[in-house]
């Protein structure tokens, strides 16, 4: 169950594609409702439920399906697919997960990937989730700041397991000699045109470290326009820089096994930061914000450098520092070559399954709850 | 009746409507709660004899050194044994016999070395690390039935009937640590829940 639109590419979609074919490939039978038109290739364990509709909610516009034709293919989709578990990814959407959560009955999971709900929005709709989501048998948050705003905002408890990464993917990927130098590279992978992302305070400190280092060099990969970005970026950052574009997952894997240093200077709205773990599987040493969920990312900056979010003097310093000492490199990517197994799809789904074996133990499969459905003819009347 | 009266018909009319449904509604949530609970603490239960069980396996295999392994088999044995009101101590006391028996990073360095003792521990691991998951999850069903048994629509029509009310489970289920570290990274699970 994914509540995002399976077409267009993002975290809590990949990591449902990802779990989806752990478990495939462990002999479990997963079959995954996510929003999609009919004619969109999928895999074969997708159903489509049809095309979503980007709405605002939350403080950003998220692609997702409601109303009544929704409804009724989950309702479907539960009735056809006797499934054991159901597990629901951000149960608090307006979208196929609190659809889910209302029409099913039985052993229900939920993950939620957010940190950022805000209370107000929350305080409105609390309401109309907790019948939804005391449903759920266990509750897991991705990570502590995750677990953080649902202990606020909707109370209880929840278990923390992380996002998984193919480390084994990333570790045998081959270099790409086009993206290595002998003066340093950096790598830098997220939207251009998203200042929350943090390329803007990157180039900004790239001016000091291109006085400092001749020859470094910034590969830039991601969505957005270029020459936006550029606008008021002096030549010689310019020449630099390069844009690789959207890069797919093997040619992501090689760009972070290329570079020296991947730096992630993010201001804000992250709640995991699985970007950071695919860089230190990929053997780059990181530097980061120091963001909460970074933080946490890089063991409180053991397993990766930290500098003080949005500080384009720091930053610079520390890129400098970074790529004049490869014994301080080496240090941080052979403790993040330790560390970076936690998050390995092997570890994650071997904690999953605990989750689900727990909660199925529990509880009987999956089914319709049929209660819903006079209540809701019932409901129509009086209101 | 006058003319006027109607909408004040009309209008209690739909009140006591909503009460109706408002009633039914929350009964069928505090049903499905309540059924929450007994399954979550059935899990639970199931969970906390898997650990006794596979504890005096352990203690039973002549793997341990007698001193350790009698220590274990006897706390495993007050688990299983321990009547309702005692059970949340004697679980506890498990938990403590398992971390005195592997306090020695060498005891689980030695059974990992053959094939049946590798097994033994990961099954260990394994069932502590789910008593962990099934108290937290029996205790978040309880957490969230109390929530929704103080309402006042609960309290005042009686919707929980006799159904006692919830209690948690309170008992310390931290993992010996190190059991922690050889769980790093495990094998792929051959249980089949999907």
């Amino acid at each position: 169950m994914c509540p995002y639109s399976w077409d267009v590419p993002g975290g809590v979609q990949f990591h449902v594609r990802d779990l989806a074919e752990v478990l495939l490939s462990r002999g479990h039978e997963v079959s995954v409702l996510a929003p999609a038109d009919d004619d969109t290739p999928l895999p074969a364990y997708v159903v489509p439920a049809g095309r979503a509709v980007p709405v605002r909610y939350n403080g950003s516009v998220a692609r997702v399906n409601f109303g009544p034709l929704s409804a009724a293919r989950v309702r479907r989709w539960l009735r056809e697919g006797e499934f054991d578990l159901l597990h629901v990814h951000e149960p608090a959407t307006p979208s196929l997960s609190v659809l889910a959560c209302w029409a099913a009955s039985g052993a229900m999971v939920g993950t939620f990937h957010t940190s950022n709900l805000r209370s107000r929005a929350m305080l409105a709709a609390y309401p109309i989730l907790e019948p939804a989501l005391e449903k759920l048998g266990a509750r897991i948050a991705v990570s502590e700041d995750a677990r953080r705003t649902l202990v606020q905002h909707v109370g209880g408890d929840a278990v923390l397991i992380p996002n998984g990464v193919f480390v084994d993917r990333f570790a045998r990927a081959e270099p790409n000699p086009q993206w290595q130098g002998s003066g340093g590279t950096i790598g830098f992978i997220g939207r251009l045109d998203e200042p929350r992302k943090g390329l803007p305070t990157l180039l900004a400190a790239m001016e000091a470290v291109v006085a400092a280092r001749p020859g470094v060099r910034l590969l830039v990969a991601g969505r957005g326009d270029v020459d936006d970005v550029l606008e008021d970026v002096p030549p010689a950052v310019r020449e630099a820089v390069t844009f690789l574009g959207v890069v797919d997952e093997p040619d992501k894997a090689r760009l972070l096994r290329s570079v020296d240093l991947y730096v992630a200077p993010n201001l804000g709205g992250e709640s995991f930061g699985i970007v950071l773990v695919e860089a230190m599987a990929g053997g780059a040493a990181v530097l980061a914000s120091d963001l909460e969920a970074f933080k946490q990312v890089l063991d409180d900056g053991r397993v990766g450098s930290l500098f003080p979010t949005g500080d384009v003097d720091r930053l610079a310093a520390g890129i400098c520092r970074l790529l004049d000492d490869p014994a301080e490199r080496a240090a941080l990517t052979t403790a993040a070559g330790d560390w970076v197994w936690r998050f390995d799809w092997d570890t994650v789904a071997s904690d999953l399954l605990a989750v689900y074996e727990t909660v199925a133990a529990g509880s009987g499969a999956v089914g319709e709850d049929v209660t819903r459905s006079w209540r809701d003819r019932l409901r129509r009347s009086p209101d | 009746m006058s003319m006027g009266g109607w909408p004040a018909v009309l209008a209690v009319g739909a009140l006591v409507l909503s009460l109706l449904w408002y009633l039914s509604f929350s009964a069928a949530r505090l049903d499905r709660l309540h059924a929450r609970v007994e399954g979550a603490r059935s899990a639970l239960d199931a969970q906390l004899v898997r650990r006794a069980s596979v504890s005096l396996q352990l203690a039973t295999s002549g793997q341990l050194d007698p001193a350790t392994a009698l220590l274990l088999a006897d706390a495993a044995h007050e688990a299983r044994e321990s009547v309702p009101a005692d059970r949340e101590m004697a679980e506890s006391e498990l938990t403590r016999a398992l971390q005195a028996a592997f306090a020695d990073p060498q005891v689980a360095a030695d059974l990992a070395s053959d094939p049946l003792g590798r097994e033994q521990l990961h099954e260990l691991t394994a069932s502590c690390q789910r008593v962990q998951l099934a108290r937290r999850f029996a205790n978040d069903a309880v957490r969230g039935t109390r929530v929704v048994r103080r309402k006042w629509i609960v309290r005042s029509f009686r919707l929980a009937g006799h159904a006692e009310w919830p209690q948690t489970f309170e008992m310390d289920d931290t993992l010996p640590n190190t059991l922690v570290t050889s769980q790093a990274r495990p094998g792929p699970s051959t249980d089949s829940v999907t």
